[in-house]
C-alpha cells in the first residue's frame, strides 16, 4: 500500500472513531471520564503499533530513515516535531492576554522557516551527515567543534523536552484525573516505544499519525464556532469583525462606571497587600504568597483600553520606543533559533534528495501555518465570548463553559462589588491555557470534541518529545561515545547505547518535570536563544563562508553562547539591562557576537585545507541524492 | 557535476544567490517594516474587516512566508532542471 492510502486510511478511520464516540455520547450517555480514557488509550496505541511496525537496527535508517522520506511527509513530521505543548495548547490564549505584542511568536515561529530554507535545509541535505554535531566536525574538522555542538544541542534539546514532558502530565491530569506525575511517565511510555524501536524511522512516521490528529483537533471546535456566528466556516477570514466588535466593547468596558467600581475595589485589595508586605514581619513563603496575589489583584485592575476617551484598545495597541524594540527583538530571537533548533533540522536530513529538502521546507512551513495562522483566531473567538457573551449576565446563570470548566481552576468568577451581574474584571484568569481547552465547549460542542483535543494536545507534546529525545541521545551516543571516546564500537554496540540513553534520558526528564518549577515556560523561550546564538552563526558560515575554519567556529559557538547566557542569567536574576531588553530576546546580542568572532578568528587563523574549501563549494551545486558530498570527498561519517 | 562548465557553475549559483537576496529583502520588510515599525500606522487602515496592521502580523505575513519558501523551492527545482540537474535514481 502506499503513503498516501496508509495515511488517507488512518485519518478516515480515525475520524470514524470519533464519530462512533460522539453517537456513544449523545445516544448512550457515554460519560466524559470514558471519553477521555479511550481517546488517550486509542492514540497511545496507535503510536505504539507504529513504534513496532516500523523497528529497525540499521544505522541508515535507524538515524535518517534511509534518506527515503518524501517532501510531503517530512513537512507533515517537521510540523509536529515542531509544534509543542505550547504551540498547541498556550498560543491561543497567549495571544487573547497579549494582544499585538504575542504575534511576536506567530511571526517568529514561522518566519524561522525561510531562513532555514534558503541557508540551511538544502545544503545540510547536500552535504549528508546523520546529526548536527557531524556536519560540525566534518565541515571544520576535528572534535573540538564537534562537543561544542554537542554540549549546545543537548542544552537547548533538554530544556525544551522538559517543558513537553510538563505539558503530557498536564494533559493527562487535567482530562482524565489521573496524578500528574502518573500520567507523565505513562506518556513517557508512549514517547519511548517509538524511539527505542525504531529511531527516527519509527519517530518520523509517528510524527505523521501524530500531526493528522493534532490539525483536526486544532482546527474542528474554531471552525465550527466561526459557522455559527457568521455562517462562514473559516475563522481566519470572520474573526476581523470580532477584532473590531471587541474593539468596541474594550472601550465601553472601559468607561462603564460598574467596571470602574469593580477595578478600583481590585486596586484597593492590590494597595492593602502591598502595605501589608511592606509592614514586614511575614515569612518568605508567606510574602511571595501575598506578591502573587497583589499582582493579580494590580492586573484585574487594569482597564481593557488606555483611557475613558482612547479610541483603540490595548489588545490592537502596536507598542511604540523600547516596547516596539522588544516586540522586533524577539521576533528576531524566535525566527533564527526555529532555524537552528537541532531536532529540526535534523529532519531535513532524511529526505532522498536536495530537491525534496527544498519542497519539504516548503510543505513544513505549510503544515505548521494552517495552525499558527488559526491561533489569532482563537484569541479572538475568546474574547469575543467574554466581552459579549458572559459580560452582564447574571452571577446565577453564568454560561455552561463557565459552569463546567470553573472547577478545573483555570480561570474564576468572582461578584467582586456583589452586584450578581458579571463584569469584565470579575472574570479572573489564572491560565490563559482555558481558551484552547475549552474552545469546544464555549462552541457549545459535545464532550466527545474536547476528547479530541485532549487527544491533539497530546500529540503535539509527545511528537515534540521524540524528536527532542532522539536528538540528545544521538548526540551523546553517535557524536560523544562513538566519534570521540570508541571510534571502534560495532554498530550494534553503538544503537543498544543509543537505546539505553534514551530511556535514560526520558527518565531524568520526567523527573525534573515533577518538580513542576516555575521557570519551565521561560526555559523553552531561552533555549530559542541559545540555539540562535550557538548553531545558527556556525552553521551558516560553515555553508556559505569557506574560509570560515575551526578556531573561528569553536571560538564564534563559545562567544555567541556565552553572550547569550550572560544577558540572559543577568537581565533574569541580576538587574542588568542592555536597551531595555527583554530577558527571552538574549540571542539579539549573541547572535551578531558569535558571527563577528567567526569572522575575525577565522581571519586571524589558517585558511581550513583545500579539501574542505572544494568541499564547501561543491555543495553549492546538488548532487546525485544517494551519494552526498561527504562521501564524494572521501570524509568519512564511520559509516558501515 | 563533471560535466557543468566553470561558467554554468557561476551563473547557476548567481541566480541562486540572487533569488535570496531578493526573497529575504520581501522577508525583512514584511516582518520588521510592515508587520513592525509601521504596523500602527497601518492599523488606521482596514482589510477585510481587519486593521491592515494587525491583519498583516497575524495573518499576511505568515502567508508572505509560506509562498515565499514555495517560490523558493519551485525555482530553485526549475533551475536544477535547467542545467540537467538530475539527482533522483
Amino acid at each position: 500500500m502506499s503513503l498516501d492510502k496508509i495515511f488517507g486510511l488512518y485519518t478516515v478511520v480515525f475520524l470514524g472513531v470519533t464519530v462512533l464516540i460522539g453517537i456513544g455520547e449523545v445516544a448512550f450517555g457515554l460519560p466524559n471520564r470514558w471519553i477521555g480514557w479511550i481517546f488517550m488509550a486509542l492514540s497511545l496505541l496507535i503510536y505504539v503499533v507504529i513504534g513496532v511496525i516500523t523497528r529497525t537496527s540499521n544505522a541508515d535508517q535507524y538515524y535518517v530513515v534511509g534518506r527515503g522520506v518524501p517532501a510531503f511527509y517530512n513537512g507533515m513530521a517537521t510540523g509536529s516535531d515542531w509544534m509543542s505543548a505550547a504551540s498547541f495548547i498556550s498560543m491561543g490564549g497567549a495571544l487573547s492576554a497579549q494582544g499585538f505584542a504575542g504575534l511576536a511568536y506567530v511571526m517568529g515561529w514561522t518566519g524561522g522557516y525561510l531562513l532555514l530554507a534558503v541557508f540551511l535545509g538544502p545544503y545540510l541535505r547536500q552535504f549528508g551527515a546523520y546529526t548536527i554535531p557531524d556536519f560540525l566536525a566534518a565541515r571544520y574538522g576535528g572534535n573540538a567543534a564537534r562537543i561544542v555542538g554537542v554540549v549546545g544541542a543537548i542544552a537547548c534539546s533538554f530544556t525544551y523536552l522538559i517543558a513537553q514532558v510538563t505539558g503530557v502530565g498536564l494533559i493527562v491530569s487535567r482530562f482524565i484525573g489521573l496524578d500528574f506525575n502518573v500520567g507523565v511517565f505513562v506518556g513517557l511510555l508512549g514517547v519511548l516505544f517509538c524511539s527505542v524501536l525504531g529511531g527516527m524511522r519509527s519517530v518520523t512516521w509517528t510524527q505523521v499519525a501524530q500531526y493528522i490528529i493534532l490539525i483536526i483537533s486544532y482546527l474542528v471546535p474554531v471552525v465550527y464556532l466561526s459557522f455559527q456566528l457568521f455562517t462562514i466556516p473559516i475563522p481566519e477570514l470572520t474573526y476581523g469583525r470580532l477584532l473590531q466588535t471587541n474593539n468596541v466593547k474594550a472601550i465601553e468596558i472601559t468607561r462603564d462606571p460598574k467596571e470602574k467600581e469593580t477595578r478600583a475595589l481590585w486596586k484597593k485589595d492590590a494597595d492593602e497587600i502591598s502595605a501589608k508586605i511592606k509592614a514586614g514581619g511575614l515569612s518568605e513563603a508567606e510574602v511571595d504568597k501575598l506578591k502573587a496575589q497583589a499582582a493579580l489583584a494590580s492586573r484585574q485592575a487594569i482597564a481593557p483600553a488606555a483611557s475613558d476617551d482612547a479610541k483603540i484598545s490595548r489588545y490592537l495597541t502596536v507598542p511604540t520606543g523600547f516596547g516596539m524594540w522588544n516586540f522586533l527583538a524577539l521576533t528576531f530571537c524566535l525566527m533564527v533559533g526555529t532555524a537552528g533548533l537541532p531536532h529540526i533540522l535534523t529532519r531535513y536530513y532524511t529526505t532522498p534528495s536536495v530537491r525534496q529538502a527544498r519542497t519539504s521546507v516548503a510543505w513544513s512551513l505549510f503544515f505548521i501555518f494552517l495552525l499558527y495562522f488559526t491561533a489569532p483566531a482563537y484569541a479572538a473567538f475568546a474574547r469575543f465570548t467574554i466581552y459579549a457573551k458572559l459580560v452582564g449576565t447574571k452571577i446565577a446563570e453564568l454560561p455552561r463553559w463557565i459552569t463546567l470548566w470553573q472547577p478545573a481552576g483555570l480561570f474564576e468568577v468572582v461578584d467582586k462589588n456583589g452586584d450578581g451581574i458579571v463584569q469584565w474584571a470579575d472574570f479572573v484568569i489564572k491560565s490563559t491555557d482555558f481558551v484552547v481547552l475549552a474552545m469546544p465547549e464555549i462552541a457549545g460542542l459535545p464532550f466527545v470534541i474536547t476528547g479530541l483535543v485532549m487527544a491533539g494536545g497530546l500529540a503535539a507534546a509527545l511528537s515534540t518529545a521524540d524528536g527532542l529525545l532522539l536528538t540528545i541521545a544521538n548526540a551523546i551516543s553517535h557524536d560523544l561515545y562513538y566519534n570521540v571516546i570508541d571510534p571502534t564500537a560495532s554498530l550494534a554496540k553503538r544503537l543498544t547505547i543509543t537505546k539505553v540513553l534514551l530511556v535514560v534520558t526520558a527518565l531524568i526528564a520526567a523527573w525534573v518535570a515533577t518538580f513542576r518549577l516555575s521557570l519551565i515556560v521561560e526555559l523553552v523561550a531561552w533555549a530559542f536563544s541559545l540555539a540562535g546564538a550557538s548553531f545558527f552563526p556556525a552553521l551558516v558560515m560553515g555553508i556559505w563562508w569557506k574560509r570560515a575554519n575551526k578556531a573561528g567556529a569553536v571560538v564564534g559557538m563559545i562567544v555567541g553562547l556565552g553572550v547569550t547566557t550572560y544577558y540572559m542569567i543577568g537581565s533574569r536574576f541580576y538587574g542588568v539591562t542592555w536597551f531595555q531588553t527583554q530577558t527571552i530576546a538574549s540571542a539579539i546580542f549573541g547572535l551578531p557576537a558569535g558571527f563577528l568572532t567567526i569572522w575575525i578568528v577565522s581571519l586571524l587563523t589558517a585558511a581550513p585545507s583545500k579539501a574542505v574549501q572544494d568541499l564547501v563549494v561543491s555543495v553549492r551545486y546538488p548532487k546525485s541524492g544517494q551519494a552526498t558530498a561527504l562521501e564524494a570527498q572521501g570524509i568519512q561519517l564511520g559509516k558501515h | 557535476m563533471a560535466d557543468l562548465s566553470e561558467a554554468q557553475k557561476q551563473a547557476y549559483w548567481r541566480y541562486n544567490i540572487w533569488l535570496t537576496t531578493i526573497l529575504l529583502v520581501i522577508w525583512f520588510v514584511v516582518t520588521y517594516l510592515i508587520s513592525g515599525l509601521w504596523a500602527g500606522s497601518l492599523n488606521a487602515y482596514s482589510f477585510i474587516g481587519f486593521p491592515l496592521g494587525y491583519y498583516m502580523a497575524a495573518q499576511g505575513s505568515l502567508a508572505i512566508f509560506v509562498v515565499e519558501i514555495a517560490v523558493y523551492a519551485y525555482l530553485m527545482n526549475k533551475k536544477d532542471d535547467e542545467y540537467g540537474i538530475r539527482e533522483e535514481g
